[in-house]
């Protein structure tokens, strides 16, 4: 018998495991044990997971606006690359917030075949996205880029390095693959932020220019991730190399979100949106 | 009747198909239990969209063996480029790519490194020592790219992890 409203069944039958990649999202954590440790409060688990997961997200959004825009093919797919370790994190970071509290995960529609993961990343509202706002403030030029890309890798890093010993396993296994990838991340955006400071003289305004944009959002980032003097080290190392000095510009008042993230997730979760109980 | 073990240990990389998953260090754990096969995978790198692949790969050439299989991931211990067995890098070089150096030692806080990345990297065509880094990051997470000096050819090095 012949359907044909869809041109692939009849090529497969009913065996799924003969699509080529995949026809749908396998959860990042299949197999895993996610029970929570019984000395571990779930909630506080969950949200911390989400605030890290959403960091991740968020900016590996913004590094994807990147692709096809960036000064030359190698950084273009520098930037591309980073974002998707970022958007790997966050896909093991959101399944790793639903498991420990199901009750963050917003309800769909009976039937929807959509996975935790993806309900919390394309069904919740700006207000309820845990990160800062370093990280989802528009893109800027490159040197914009560079410089908070230096900011939330240095910070990302320096908390992950701490999160290996956390007592909740998945996270610190998470944790433990994650500062592999930060690692190159902060050495690319730190060799860049050299690079244009030592440049020429408009590569060097343009660093500076960015880096005093994105100054008054540093002290929420290192708040939000409790790290302190370790990043400030590696700061002051780049900025020493690059003859570059540290931003006396005071903190940004407020808390909350700015309008980017409204904008960016209407993009990014239209469609999902349309269609809720779609299948991918 | 193949074993389980070995026919998942055939199974090749999506992105660098002279590897097997067994080559490659991805492949954890075969576990047959009444009837049914458990393969354990390990992610190389978080985002890496291979692995969905692999574990289609994985359900498919073992139930073409017979085997009723499904695959879980392992997190822990994060997998490393010093899993990639000698068969493997040996199979690297002579496809044209460069086999990673030994994995950073990771004890303590990671060191900020400002200046290229040193590495002992031959040309896999000419054998040549005598060559440069392009870019750090590569048509797939796990490759760095490099340009011979001598013979000009450019190559893929997979980078230490």
């Amino acid at each position: 018998m012949t359907d044909h409203d869809n041109a692939y069944a009849d090529l497969l039958g009913s065996d799924d495991s003969q699509w080529a990649f995949g026809h749908d999202f396998e959860d990042p954590l299949a197999g895993v044990d996610t029970s929570v440790p019984a000395d571990l409060d779930p909630a506080a688990l969950a949200a911390y997971c989400l605030f890290l997961g959403d960091e991740a997200l968020v900016m590996s959004n913004r590094l994807s606006e990147w692709c096809s825009n960036a000064p030359d093919l190698e950084d273009d797919i520098a930037l591309a690359n980073i974002a998707l370790d970022l958007l790997g994190q966050a896909r093991l970071l959101l399944a790793r917030a639903a498991a420990a509290d199901p009750s963050l995960v917003p309800v769909l529609p009976e039937g929807s075949p959509v996975p935790a993961e993806d309900a919390l990343a394309f069904f919740r509202e700006a207000g309820e996205f845990r990160n800062v706002r370093l990280v989802e403030v528009s893109n800027g030029d490159f040197g914009h880029t560079v410089a908070r890309l230096l900011l939330v890798a240095t910070a990302r890093l320096a908390a992950f390095e701490r999160l290996i010993s956390h007592p909740d396993p998945v996270l610190a296994a998470i944790a433990a693959k994650g500062v592999k990838e930060l690692a190159y991340h902060r050495d690319y955006a730190g060799r860049w932020f050299v690079t244009l400071a030592r440049g020429t003289e408009e590569s060097r305004r343009r660093l500076v220019a960015g880096l005093t944009a994105v100054w008054p959002l540093h002290a929420e980032l290192t708040t939000a991730y409790e790290v302190g003097p370790e990043s400030d080290i590696v700061l002051a190392q780049v900025f020493a190399a690059s003859g570059v000095d540290r931003p006396e510009v005071g903190p940004m008042a407020g808390h909350g979100h700015t309008e980017a993230l409204s904008r960016m997730l209407a993009e990014m979760q239209v469609v999902a949106r349309a269609h809720p109980t779609g299948l991918w | 009747m193949t074993t389980a073990y070995a026919v998942a240990a055939s199974v090749t990389d999506p992105e660098m198909p002279m590897l097997t998953l067994a080559d490659l260090g991805v492949l954890r754990d075969v576990r047959e239990d009444s009837g049914t096969v458990t393969v354990t995978i390990t992610p190389t790198y978080s985002g890496c969209p291979a692995m969905a692949t692999m574990r289609d790969d994985l359900v498919h050439r073992l139930s073409d063996a017979g085997y009723a299989a499904r695959v879980v991931v392992s997190l822990s211990p994060a997998w490393s480029t010093d899993w990639i067995s000698e068969r493997g890098r040996a199979a690297l070089r002579a496809h044209g790519l460069s086999a990673p150096g030994p994995a950073p030692r990771r004890d303590g806080p990671t060191v900020l490194n400002l200046l290229p990345t040193r590495r002992s990297v031959d040309c896999p065509r000419c054998g040549s020592a005598s060559v440069e880094l392009t870019s750090e990051f590569g048509a797939t997470a796990c490759k760095a790219l490099y340009r011979c000096l001598d013979c000009l050819e450019p190559f893929e090095h997979v980078k230490e992890l």
